[in-house]
């Protein structure tokens, strides 16, 4: 049998989204980013809104996710997509607006802006990809680190006395009026992509009816930082990652009905 | 003729961001600027042309969401005052490395550091020369009444949407807190959607459509020999700037021997020096930069040849006489008059300056 005849389109069982462009990607092999690129590919596709869609890059990893999937994008300052978001977002209701952020950027030196825009309930969906380390810069300790996790900025591992505690900022946002579908996902097998993809697509959809923030956590792997083969890296993240990050929807609901206060008279 | 009214500096920007048909404002509150969001916040423009009015948690989220607005072609704009600016200064230089248009009022308050709230013109260098990071330039419009406050808010829009550049109004406290009388304009309506696909369809982020590629806002770009030519590009549009947008005014300048240099609230003072000063027999005139980028290097140098000497005068330590100083070269004295910590200048202490340090030395 010839190659041509392997490759033939009767023999498809499995395509790339046609959103996801045919850029190299500068990922790592074995990270986590490009297959959830995919999935937010496939979701924007599957719900048909990539002509209203519109994605804020953070800085961090996935700076460069405006190269791989064609939707307009813009590229925030680093911490600063959920800002990006609201003004986008306030000022075209008619849109569907996500921001895709990293660890370091989320709940690090964007905390202020993701937990306010959150609380204020921004019709948006967060996708929020947590691997416990700065990958772009080199491997230094992030908000996530877990405690006893060797970084460049940990070379003994974290310490609680010295370095602080990890940040189960999830767990945090769950608590907001302003969100309405909060969960913690991952993709390291089939199963788990199957599964992150339902919540991702969910979490679009909350977002088109309005329901206020939703927020995908991707608990993910970080292998070259990590210094681990890829397969060790999944076995590490489920190993010591998902006992602390516990993988599951957190919130599943709709923001507190904005109109239902009355002005307090003094 | 439009409505005449009597209002606060800071008033008139709400209300002529209203009516100019502006899409969204956000900000945070600092003295001495808050009456522009508490106003907007009374107004509801949102019950009346749909405007966007929004309370962020900072100025950095404040300038962020003016990035994020700007970028889907929406006519957007902030406030804040001197600490304010600096917190925004990341975001700026991000809108102005991405070419986006943007307003920001700066109603500025006397510094180094959390400083006073009194009236300030120490923010120059931060305004003219950069702020941020990086080499860019905004257009920097400095209103001396309260008329201009409402005046400079479409015009800065419109050189912002002009050279897809943010623009700024530099202003200070006192003229943000005094009550004039002013003239607004008439409402001009909000963008349609279609109307900001057709114009900026090129470039803005609203949602890629089946007719265009997609449209990604940055400033991002690892390739140096490309980065070289999108700061080239940023030069070029500046160097157009300085050609085509100097604004000034100039105050019983054809005879004089003396000039006065000043912007805003220092210009008010030094026009009622120039009349005590004539009353004197001084032969003294003033120069009134209005764009204080483009600043207006041609007239100035002009003035250079056939006037005795300059005397610029300004509320903090000497900022804009450096710009003074290389428009008029080397031939002539260029002194500096100044007040700080809040302080304004009183016309006799202008003259009294002008004869120390230029007409007795």
């Amino acid at each position: 049998m010839e190659l041509a005849d392997i490759i033939n389109p009767k023999n498809l069982v499995y395509e790339k989204p046609a959103l996801l462009n045919s850029t190299t990607m500068h990922y790592c092999p074995g990270c986590s980013h490009g297959v959830i690129h995919k999935l937010l590919a496939e979701v924007i596709e599957d719900l048909g809104i990539q002509e209203k869609t519109i994605g804020v890059s953070p800085v961090g990893c996935a700076v460069f996710a405006y190269n791989y999937i064609d939707i307009d994008w813009q590229e925030a300052a680093h911490g600063r997509a959920p800002a990006v978001a609201t003004g986008i977002a306030r000022t075209n209701p008619d849109k569907v607006v996500f921001t895709y952020q990293g660890d370091g950027d989320l709940a690090s030196i964007g905390a202020a802006e993701i937990l306010h825009a959150c609380n204020r309930g921004e019709d948006m969906v967060v996708i929020f990809v947590n691997n416990g380390i700065y990958g772009m810069t080199g491997g230094q300790m992030a908000p996530t680190t877990l405690l006893g996790q060797i970084t460049a900025t940990t070379p003994n591992g974290r310490d609680a006395g010295r370095n602080g505690y990890p940040l189960k900022i999830t767990e945090l946002i769950a608590q907001l009026p302003g969100t309405s579908y909060v969960t913690r996902q991952s993709v390291q097998t089939p199963a788990t992509i199957r599964k992150c993809k339902k919540a991702i697509s969910k979490a679009f959809q909350a977002a088109i009816d309005k329901k206020g923030t939703s927020f995908v956590e991707v608990v993910s792997t970080c292998n070259m930082n990590w210094k681990m083969t890829p397969v060790k890296a999944n076995e590490w993240m489920v190993e010591n990652m998902f006992p602390f990050y516990v993988p599951g929807d957190l919130k599943d609901s709709s923001k507190n009905n904005p109109e239902s206060y009355t002005p307090l008279k003094n | 003729m439009g409505e005449l009214r009597l209002m606060k500096g800071n008033e008139v920007i709400a209300e002529a961001a209203i009516r100019c048909g502006c899409d969204g404002y956000f900000g945070y509150p600092i003295t001495p600027q808050s009456e522009v969001m508490e106003t907007l916040m009374d107004r509801e423009p949102w019950n009346e042309t749909g405007m966007v009015v929004l309370q962020a948690e900072s100025e950095i989220a404040s300038i962020h969401m003016v990035y994020g607005a700007a970028a889907s072609g929406k006519k957007v704009l902030t406030s804040s005052s001197s600490p304010g600016i600096s917190l925004m200064a990341e975001g700026i230089s991000y809108i102005a490395g991405s070419e986006l248009p943007c307003l920001i009022v700066n109603v500025q308050r006397g510094g180094p550091g959390l400083g006073t709230i009194q009236p300030s013109q120490a923010d120059y260098f931060q305004s003219t020369k950069g702020g941020g990071h990086g080499d860019y330039r905004l257009i920097v419009l400095a209103p001396s009444s309260v008329q201009e406050m409402n005046d400079f808010v479409e015009l800065g829009f419109k050189l912002a949407f002009k050279y897809r550049n943010p623009a700024m109004i530099l202003s200070d406290g006192a003229i943000g807190q005094m009550m004039e009388k002013v003239v607004l304009a008439d409402y001009i309506p909000r963008q349609t959607t279609e109307e900001i696909e057709e114009k900026y369809g090129s470039w803005a982020t609203n949602g890629r459509k089946p007719n265009r590629k997609a449209n990604i806002i940055t400033s991002l770009e690892m390739d140096s020999l490309k980065m070289e030519a999108n700061n080239q590009r940023l030069q070029a549009k500046y160097a157009k700037m300085e050609a085509e947008e100097v604004l000034f005014e100039e105050i019983q300048c054809d005879d004089a021997e003396y000039i006065l240099v000043a912007f805003g609230s220092s210009s008010r003072v030094c026009q009622k020096s120039v009349d005590l000063a004539r009353e004197k027999g001084i032969k003294l005139g003033l120069l009134r930069p209005i764009t204080l980028f483009p600043f207006p290097k041609k007239p100035i140098a002009a003035l250079a040849k056939r006037v005795k000497g300059f005397l610029v005068v300004e509320m903090n330590a000497g900022q804009m006489i450096e710009d003074v100083q290389l428009a008029v070269g080397c031939g002539l004295p260029v002194k500096h008059f100044g007040r700080m910590g809040g302080i304004i200048p009183s016309p006799s202490e202008v003259v009294e300056a002008l004869e120390q340090k230029l007409i007795g030395g």
